[in-house]
């Protein structure tokens, strides 16, 4: 017996042109970041505007993915988390004159105690009553922070307006430039946390808590414990981004956080695919993007339009956009792979 | 004393309000599992429907049979068109659904019928009944329609077999189909109804709110929260808990923190025994086998 002739059986990993998915995956990726980069430089100052937002969004959808689409907690409240990143943000820099860069650790942080908070009476809930007790937080929120007592902070109905930061080291960019360029940094940090967190340990107790959290329980994993966790983490991802979102928009009001934005957000994660990272992405665009797209096609009824393309989003692309991206690509690979 | 049976009174004319349509949120709930966001929105484009046939000359309860027979009529072609392709996609789709359909009908009816605040007339006498001072004609008149809508709803489900059969479907699809109930226009009928309670409600809740696009977000809401303190799968639970909630919005907003916070208070408490309770007051607690 000479095992050394028997050749291992190959198993065919599908490839295209040559490469394989892995391949595909990280040049796409490159050159996705190389495009990113550049973006900036190629637009006017209002579209980078318009694509820092795109960013800023990803962020929180990240966030909420982790929550809704990985754990399985159906949360309508992440604006109301938005919001108090951005006031973290806002009132440190303008009543502390913090720099701006300093206030996303502290957002984060206060967004991840309040979220964990938050998470531990949310245990007892689940489905439709957890997506009421979010919701009722979010409806809240612009009457809290419209509160007369805590007004010498907030600044009441009016809010407050922050200073757009200087690009540093006296780089020849515009303001709105570098804001994008650092919201894209701080975007790849937190796409390579998450990343991290959702392949590993943490991510598969995750998933199994969402799919069959008795049997999770019974392979030894702290359902409430991870639960609490997931709520406090997703919070922290949307309280970055709510500092990031009010540096950018320079701007802060109660109204600004109402419950259309954290609607918004399930939008996002639906559309752009659930339980998916790239789906934060697509999301992001549909949410920035499609109204002002619906806004154009219709001045008079503008949000019916935006319901219309809802309706074709969904019936087109049940599993989000990335449930179809992948689809898509698993034809193709199919079709190419050595019979 | 006086003033505080006034509140409680008026709290229980808009809890009955609540209670409507957290009963069409119910009866929805109870057949597909999911909740209807765009409930609120249906009613309020039925009410504006109601609003057009008055302005048009009809006389008020002509408006109002008229507008219920369209609801129910449209809440049926709602289900087959835009809900039924969406039956089995994961709940958070259909969740967009009912969001994009929430949108349209708020969009729709701010185009045809612009967002300036209308007054929608009462058909209950401009003084109070019976010369008391507690409680308005209207106020009475819309406990009176909500409790005979509830009747009505009872006696058809609890002794009509066309009632037998949605209910049967509602509680078990297969072996529904076995006997030979066509389930999907069972759900359909279901979307119908529901469809025409809630413009009940709209019409009865529009003299007191206005009419504008978006006068319902907060009745559904309140009515989102009553089915819920209820027990979404118990349409008694719904009910009490509707005119549990309508009270209660009221004795806070008085009595407690004053009307600026009263929308907060009112769901913290909610969130309070549901934390307590967290199937609701009458809800079904699932015993889940391992």
């Amino acid at each position: 017996m000479n095992d050394a002739t028997t050749t291992a059986p190959v198993i065919s990993i599908p490839r295209y042109a040559g490469l394989s998915l892995r391949t595909w995956k990280a040049i796409g990726l490159v050159a996705l970041a190389a495009g990113a980069v550049t973006l900036p430089f190629l637009i006017s100052n209002y579209r980078v505007f318009q694509f820092n937002m795109v960013l800023v969004y990803t962020i929180v959808l990240l966030g909420l993915n982790m929550l809704t689409g990985y754990n399985g907690q159906i949360s309508l409240g992440h604006g109301a988390f938005y919001a108090i990143g951005a006031y973290t943000a806002a009132i440190l820099m303008d009543r502390f004159g913090w720099p701006y860069w300093a206030t996303l650790p502290v957002a984060g942080a206060v967004c991840f105690v309040s979220g964990f908070l938050f998470g531990l009476p949310a245990l007892r809930l689940r489905g439709h009553y957890l997506a009421l007790a979010t919701f009722a937080l979010t409806v809240a929120m612009p009457q809290i922070l419209k509160y007369k007592h805590i007004e010498h902070w907030t600044g009441g109905v009016q809010g407050i307006v922050i200073v757009k930061p200087d690009p540093p080291f006296g780089l020849k960019i515009t303001p709105d430039q570098w804001l994008y360029l650092f919201t894209l940094a701080i975007l790849a940090v937190m796409l390579l946390i998450a990343w991290n967190l959702l392949r590993g340990r943490v991510g598969r107790a995750m998933v199994a808590i969402r799919d069959h959290p008795i049997a999770a329980e019974a392979m030894g994993v702290n359902s409430a414990l991870v639960k609490t966790l997931t709520f406090g983490v997703s919070a922290l991802y949307t309280g970055v981004a709510g500092a990031l979102g009010a540096i950018v928009v320079q701007f802060v009001a109660p109204d600004s956080f109402t419950a259309v934005l954290s609607i918004n957000f399930l939008v996002g994660i639906v559309i752009g695919g659930i339980a998916s990272i790239s789906g934060a992405l697509y999301g992001a665009l549909f949410i920035q993007f499609i109204p002002n797209f619906a806004d154009q096609i219709s001045k008079a009824a503008p949000w019916a339009i935006y319901g219309v393309f809802l309706l074709v989003f969904v019936y087109l692309m049940p599993t989000g956009v990335a449930g179809f991206i992948r689809m898509v690509v698993g034809k193709l690979m199919r079709r190419h792979a050595p019979a | 004393m006086e003033a505080f049976l006034h509140q409680v009174l008026s709290g229980l004319a808009t809890g009955g309000i609540y209670a409507s349509l957290a009963l069409a949120l119910v009866m929805i709930y109870q057949s597909t599992n999911h909740i209807n966001f765009a409930q609120g929105e249906m009613a309020m484009f039925s009410t504006y429907l109601a609003w057009d046939m008055i302005n048009h000359g009809m006389p008020y309860w002509g408006a109002f049979v008229c507008t219920v027979a369209i609801s129910f009529v449209a809440g049926i072609i709602i289900e087959r068109l835009i809900i039924r392709p969406v039956e089995n996609a994961p709940v958070l789709s259909v969740v967009v659904v009912f969001i994009a359909l929430l949108v349209i009908f708020n969009s729709v009816a701010g185009w045809i019928y612009t967002y300036t605040i209308k007054t929608f007339p009462s058909p209950f006498p401009q003084q109070p009944l019976f010369g008391n001072r507690f409680i308005s004609s209207h106020e009475l008149g819309a406990i009176g329609v909500t409790l005979a809508v509830l009747v009505l709803l009872y006696v058809f489900f609890r002794f009509t077999t066309l009632g037998l059969a949605m209910r049967a479907a509602a509680q078990n699809q297969v072996s529904s189909r076995l006997v030979g109930i066509r389930v999907g226009w069972m759900l359909a009928l279901g979307w119908g109804l529901a469809a025409s309670v809630g413009a009940i409600a709209g019409m009865l809740v529009a003299p007191i709110i206005y009419l504008e696009p978006n006068m319902m977000s907060g009745v559904l809401l309140y009515a989102f929260a009553a089915a819920l303190v209820g027990g979404i799968d118990n349409p008694f639970g719904a009910v009490l808990g509707g005119f549990a909630v309508g009270v209660l919005e009221n004795l806070v907003g008085a009595y407690v923190i004053g009307t600026e916070l009263k929308l907060t208070v009112a769901l913290v408490l909610i969130i309070g025994v549901l934390l307590v309770k967290p199937t609701g007051l009458f809800g079904k607690v699932f015993v889940t086998r391992v």
